[in-house]
């Protein structure tokens, strides 16, 4: 038998690219059931949609491009991209909605520049963007958690997938369409109250959604999915796929603002408002995590995070639009590269590190 | 003279950057105590086991030679002599195949034994710790012993340290942070007297002042042997013994440099530049058989291990440098059928052999015969997600993810700034990929593309400049040659001066002269006759042009007649 002819190491640990995207999909699962739990089953019909798209855009792709389907399928990273687009995504969103922003994450902001590892940008978040700027009516309904809902036809198996089919459920007063069953989001709904220059406690009593913890003021399915998020990321922190530097930076960025502001401004909200509403955890350990677009150096990262942290709390308050993950992780997404250049760590017997690319 | 002897044992407060722990596998050869491998039929011995220049033959095809005896000289600066590792005839000079990764043959002596195995006599230095460094650099040099640890450098000219930077501080590599690897363990458990005073003499050799042992944690007996005998010996050297964590590639030189003083040898530099010289165990007890025995080096301590072994003969062996690897694994009874990749060196760093009828070398430290299972193939290659795992395991804090990118878009000058020529190849980048990316093999092919870029470029800038030079002479010499030409001319012209005046037709008065340019003119003119006379004859071509040429030189004869008739009548 001939001798194999390699070349060294020889030997190599049992971590692929396939089990970390298959670990990242597990830590999420228990936030999605979380969320599933509060705000209906639209939630998990959304991320199985938004995962069979996504497997047959990059499969569709993958063949025009002429390379191994099965081979670069099993990677897992579509199956991620989709299921992190699929929980920033209203549990009401009718299939083309999810449709479009899965295609558009896959063809052209993951493929177009190359697949997996190549792209720029988050695809699920420039996915997300697309959406949130395409369709603003569609993206910034939510069903209020279950509850404190009305009513939670919407909330049923049935409710949503006839939602997911036609955009309405039909009672027995006839046909209901969405708007009937949904409300802003507790970010939105707080700027809405400070647009109104209502106190705290009368945007409270108006709109049940805000919630209260303890005098915090964090809305009930937020608040769990959140809390269920940050567990899975602290799943993932032990088991090495991530590395504390970018949630770290990231949410004591979005903390120190946040205490900031309350101090002076209460109604911007308190910063476990901030740090337990909207994407906060689903960004802090998935998506800003996410290696590709990342920065890479330690420094880097906690700039990355650190960056992301302000601009988050920056347009939430300032912007025009209630949640500002998607945008505050693109714009760093666009300065990674600058930013590893600038970071590089100092090597081994270097009496300081080289910075940028002029210090030749 | 018996120094203050002062033994101290602390466990490192340093740690590494980054590292990996691999699964480390050394309880397959560990167990089982040093034994002895038979003397092989044929010895096989490269003339260039060593770094630097090839060594030359000194013996003859046919010659009879004796174990110990030297068969090969060390040639120029760094290089090793070579030695019979048993006594026999030699069989033949020539090209062999040996174990390096580029599979090229080279210069080989082979010697077939006689089985008797005798030893020329050795001469062993009588109280070595009151000789000259000097004297004990010699008998080093002599012995042709080289760095055991895998480099193979000449360890004579490295431990000459007034040829580079004075040291003060002997650091004894004893980490042995690969997995598989025990050569150093076993030994170190059963001849740790021996190598604690080998690497006092080398300490003596080097004028070093103190001795420091970095050992990893894995190895408690090896650990309780050193400290006995550092409790028991005559110390001639403050020692200290530092027990490290298990970390791979704490065993690096740069790396043990960290871990043990706290210092970085600078980029490009050497541990000399710290006052710190690093020395491996097998070196040490080599250096003890040559100074206290007066033995060439022609044996080592080799693990052979791999599960194509039978369990009961993986271990560690004293093996004669020499000896072909296959009749080393037959006579072990390797499972033929199981082996499938043959590893020289480390799973690590080491490299896989294609020809089993290599020899073991004087650097040849270990042979893992492994099988599929134990050593699987790699899975293919995906893209980089950049999840930075190489960058968090890097012992150099390098990033290897970038110069991964940048080595595949040859940007050369971007390799550089990210300090490329920093990367020690220890395969941790690789180890960790979860894309399966041969990260090393990537940065191999860099630095070489980058060498060889630099060395055409040195060349072409050297054909460059040889070429403005020449040019440069050419034009002088030109210049020399012109100004002498119109300095010549000069000096003509000056004792002719009417010289240039007499040139013209009209001013001669010579007869003679006048007559041969009358000639020449008539000779012109009846040639331009015929020529007219052919192509009227031949062609319907326009003679008209040919006619009025004719015309005028029939006049400038006639001209010139005159001239000539009229001098003549003057004469």
């Amino acid at each position: 038998m001939p001798l194999m002819q390699l070349t060294s190491p020889h030997t190599k640990n049992n971590v692929s690219t396939q089990k970390m995207m298959l670990e990242v999909i597990g830590a999420t699962l228990l936030g999605a059931g979380i969320l599933t739990y509060h705000f209906g089953w639209g939630i998990l019909i959304n991320v199985l949609w938004a995962s069979l798209v996504a497997l047959g855009c990059e499969a569709l792709v993958l063949k025009i491009r002429r390379k191994p389907i099965s081979f670069y399928l099993r990677d897992g990273s579509a199956l991620v991209t989709a299921l992190l687009l699929a929980l920033a995504i209203p549990p009401t969103a009718p299939w083309w909605l999810t449709l479009v922003g899965t295609a558009f994450a896959i063809i052209i902001a993951k493929q177009l520049y190359g697949g997996l590892g190549y792209n720029p940008f988050n695809p699920a978040m420039a996915g997300y963007a697309l959406l949130l700027i395409s369709y603003p009516v569609e993206m910034t309904s939510w069903l209020p958690p279950r509850s404190i809902a009305e009513h939670t036809q919407a909330h049923s198996l049935q409710g949503a997938l006839q939602l997911f089919w036609s955009g309405a459920i039909s009672t027995q007063t006839g046909l209901k369409t969405v708007d009937a069953f949904t409300s802003a989001t507790t970010l939105d709904t707080l700027k809405t109250a400070r647009t109104l220059s209502l106190t705290l406690e009368e945007a409270t009593a108006q709109n049940p959604v805000l919630g209260s913890l303890s005098g915090w003021m964090v809305a009930p399915g937020w608040f769990w999915s959140n809390l269920a998020f940050l567990t899975g990321g602290l799943y993932l922190l032990k088991r090495k796929h991530i590395t504390w530097h970018i949630p770290l930076s990231f949410l004591s960025a979005l903390t120190v603002t946040a205490s900031i502001a309350y101090y002076f401004k209460p109604t911007l909200g308190s910063p476990i408002f901030h740090l337990f509403s909207g994407a906060t955890m689903l960004c802090a350990f998935f998506i800003a995590t996410d290696p590709v677009s990342a920065a890479t150096s330690q420094q880097g990262k906690l700039i990355y995070g650190t960056g992301i942290g302000l601009l988050t709390y920056i347009i939430r308050t300032f912007g025009g639009y209630p949640d500002a993950v998607a945008f505050a992780v693109l714009l760093l997404n666009l300065a990674a590269p600058t930013i590893d250049y600038y970071t590089q760590p100092r090597s081994y017997g270097h009496k300081k590190a080289k910075k940028g690319l002029h210090s030749l | 003279m018996n120094h203050q002897a002062t033994f101290t044992k602390r466990n490192s407060q340093q740690q590494l950057p980054g590292g990996i722990h691999p699964p480390e596998r050394k309880t397959l050869s560990n167990v089982a105590k040093l034994r002895q491998a038979p003397i092989p039929n044929q010895l096989v011995l490269p003339l260039n086991q060593h770094l630097g220049s090839v060594a030359k033959p000194i013996v003859t095809v046919g010659q009879k030679v004796l174990k110990g005896q030297q068969i090969a000289a060390a040639q120029g600066r760094i290089s090793a002599n070579v030695h019979a590792s048993t006594s026999g005839t030699v069989l033949d000079i020539g090209l062999y195949a040996i174990a390096h990764p580029s599979n090229l043959p080279t210069t080989c002596i082979i010697i077939q034994s006689d089985g008797q195995d005798k030893a020329i006599d050795y001469n062993p230095i009588a109280d070595p710790f009151n000789q000259t460094p000097e004297t004990l650099r010699t008998a080093i040099e002599t012995a042709g012993i080289i760095g055991l640890g895998g480099a193979g450098f000449p360890s004579a000219h490295k431990t000459n340290t007034q040829a580079h930077k004075p040291v003060h501080t002997l650091l004894l590599n004893a980490v042995e942070c690969e997995p598989y690897i025990t050569a150093d363990d076993i030994s170190l458990r059963e001849r740790n007297r021996e190598i604690i005073t080998g690497c006092q003499l080398l300490c003596r050799a080097s004028g070093a002042t103190s001795i420091k042992i970095g050992i990893e944690d894995n190895k408690p007996e090896a650990i309780a042997a050193l400290e006995h005998s550092l409790t028991q010996e005559i110390l001639h050297y403050p020692v200290e013994l530092t027990v490290v964590p298990t970390q791979y590639p704490s065993g690096g030189e740069k790396q043990l440099i960290q871990l043990l003083t706290g210092l970085e040898v600078p980029a490009k530099g050497l541990p000399t530049d710290l006052g710190l010289l690093c020395h491996n165990v097998g070196t040490a007890y080599a250096v003890y058989r040559a100074i206290e025995l007066g033995e060439p080096l022609i044996t080592r301590v080799t693990t052979l291990t791999g599960e194509a072994l039978p369990a009961q003969a993986r271990g560690n062996y004293e093996v004669r440098i020499g000896t072909p690897i296959k009749d080393l694994l037959t006579t072990l009874q390797t499972h033929w059928q199981n082996l499938n990749r043959l590893i020289m060196g480390g799973p690590m760093m080491g490299f896989t052999l294609q020809n089993l009828n290599v020899p073991v070398v004087k650097t040849t430290n270990c042979l893992i015969a492994a099988t599929q299972t134990e050593l699987p193939t790699s899975e293919p290659e995906q893209t980089c997600i950049r999840c930075g795992h190489c960058a968090e395991v890097c012992p150099a804090s390098l990033l290897p993810q970038q110069l991964y990118w940048h080595t595949k878009a040859e940007n050369h000058q971007a390799l550089v700034q990210h300090n490329l020529f920093d990367c020690i190849e220890c395969g941790a980048c690789a180890y960790v990929c979860p894309s399966h990316i041969p990260l090393v093999q990537y940065y191999r092919f860099a630095k070489g593309e980058i060498r060889q870029h630099q060395a055409e470029t040195t060349k072409s800038n050297r054909a460059r400049q040889r070429f403005e030079a020449r040019t440069a002479r050419i034009e002088q010499a030109k210049a020399q040659r012109e100004a002498q030409r119109a300095a010549h001319r000069k000096k003509v012209s000056d004792q002719r001066p009417s010289a240039k005046a007499q040139t013209s037709i009209e001013t001669i008065n010579d007869p003679e002269a006048l007559k041969n340019a009358f000639l020449k003119a008539q000779k012109t003119w009846l040639d331009a006759q015929k020529a007219l006379e052919y192509s009227q004859k031949n062609s319907p071509a326009d003679t008209s042009k040919l006619e009025v040429k004719i015309e005028k030189l029939k006049t400038k004869a006639e001209q010139a007649k005159t001239q000539w008739e009229q001098a003549k009548g003057s004469n």
